[in-house]
């Protein structure tokens, strides 16, 4: 049993790493998908090429291989990261990628009359996008952000490939140290899944209290 | 750091034998994700709760874990049960089962669009509970959701790496022993990547021509009926 409470702690430790990797990582995909996504129907065409190019790129190759490239061939090109760091910027760039494409389609989809009456009102691009669009924008995206960011957390399941101590690499430690491999497997994977509802739960909270007074103009 | 084309000639036949790999392991973990998620969809709509809700709490767990997790659970705990696997069967088996869990998702907002009528006008013409699914409800359920399920074709794909990870000689896996063989990482993870992005551009096309070809369907079955 004592044996048992000192392996639940390497474990626990774990999963606060888990915790920190998947906090930063949608704080950083979130950001690089309203820049990408917004980017992706500016206006200027170099600035949509961009866009387009980053989300093609990140969308199309693997979020393995993003990780090993950034880990282990950005060095040599004189940029060194720590595993935490590589672990944020590849789920980050990664998931950014996919909400990028979330963020277009949810802009595209607010009522045009919308976009007419802010300029009958004369309000500036950047007033209808902060006053009029992204408000009934956001609420769009953020059941499908929801599920981004699940997929973010199963993400960095693989950064412990890269030898950062998540809880699926304390999981690992612990087979190798007991023997037992049904235990540490068992514990985190109901881990995942409890770290997973939460995050459920607070983007459907976070939805009611977003679509407050909304019901009439939603479609 | 400098790009050597050599080492890059060099490598390819060994690459070009993990990427055969890589293929087989998404082709076959495809066809298990349509087949069971297919089953999964239709158990989650059964009229009995003992087999609707479990399905669905399944469904969600696995969901909600790290497919690597998974795949680590299937190759190091079900030898202790007496079930060994060889690598790619239990990489083949985790990939199926988490991506089923996907496509039975894809499966039910299919079924769930098809309209209530059909399934009333089935019972009307006293067709069974098997019969009706069959010849009434799936016909009209998958075809709008190919394009979809196209979709996690590609994406089951890039997930193929993970099996480096129970020791499956898959593209990545011999991208990492030769970089570490060699000291050389720039070529061989990079040239990964481009395996990967050039299939799914590929890739992307074909589901465009498939949302053109089956997109439309459902939207017209609708209108009509």
């Amino acid at each position: 049993m004592e044996m048992w409470l000192g392996y639940m702690q390497l474990i626990l430790h774990g999963a606060w790493i888990t915790i920190q990797l998947t906090v930063y990582g949608c704080a950083f995909a979130l950001g690089v998908a309203l820049v990408a996504g917004l980017g992706r129907i500016s206006p200027f065409a170099p600035v949509r090429w961009i866009s387009v190019g980053y989300i093609e790129f990140f969308r199309g190759t693997s979020i393995f291989v993003q990780l090993f490239w950034i880990y282990y061939v950005l060095p040599l090109m004189g940029l060194s990261l720590t595993p935490m760091q590589a672990g944020v910027l590849a789920l980050g760039l990664n998931v950014g990628a996919y909400g990028a494409e979330v963020v277009r389609s949810a802009v595209q989809a607010v009522d045009e009359g919308q976009k007419e009456a802010a300029v009958a009102v004369n309000l500036t691009r950047y007033q209808t996008m902060r006053h009029v669009i992204l408000p009934q924008a956001i609420v769009i995206m953020l059941p499908t952000f929801g599920n981004n960011a699940i997929e973010l957390l199963k993400g960095t399941a693989i950064v412990s490939l890269i030898s950062l101590s998540d809880m699926t690499f304390q999981a690992q430690v612990v087979r190798a140290q007991t023997g037992n491999t049904a235990v540490p497997f068992i514990t985190i994977l109901v881990l995942y899944f409890a770290i997973a509802s939460v995050i459920s739960f607070a983007v459907r909270s976070l939805e009611k209290r977003l679509t407050r007074g909304l019901d009439g103009v939603r479609a | 750091m400098e790009w050597d084309w050599q080492f890059v000639w060099q490598i390819l036949p060994t690459l070009a034998e993990g990427a055969k790999i890589t293929i087989v392991a998404t082709l076959l973990g495809y066809v298990l994700a349509v087949v069971l998620g297919l089953v999964l969809a239709v158990m989650r709509r059964s009229p009995n709760g003992l087999i609707s809700r479990p399905t669905g709490g399944f469904v969600e767990f696995v969901r909600g874990t790290p497919l690597l997790v998974q795949l680590y659970f299937l190759f190091y705990i079900l030898p202790e049960a007496g079930i060994t696997l060889a690598p790619l069967v239990a990489g083949v088996i985790g990939l199926g089962l988490h991506y089923a869990t996907y496509t039975s998702e894809v499966y039910r907002a299919g079924i769930d669009n098809v309209p209530r009528g059909q399934w009333e006008a089935a019972k009307a013409c006293n067709l069974t509970y098997r019969q009706t699914w069959r010849h009434i409800i799936l016909p009209q359920a998958i075809m709008p959701v190919i394009p979809a399920l196209a979709n996690y074709l590609i994406a089951m794909f890039k997930e193929t790496p993970l099996l480096s990870a129970i020791t499956v000689l898959e593209l990545m896996n011999q991208a990492r022993s030769i970089a570490n063989y060699n000291y050389r990482y720039v070529e061989p993870i990079t040239l990964v990547g481009v395996f990967f992005l050039v299939i799914s551009l590929i890739s992307v096309i074909g589901v465009k021509y498939l949302e053109r070809r089956f997109g439309g369907y459902g939207r017209r079955g609708r209108a009509a009926s």
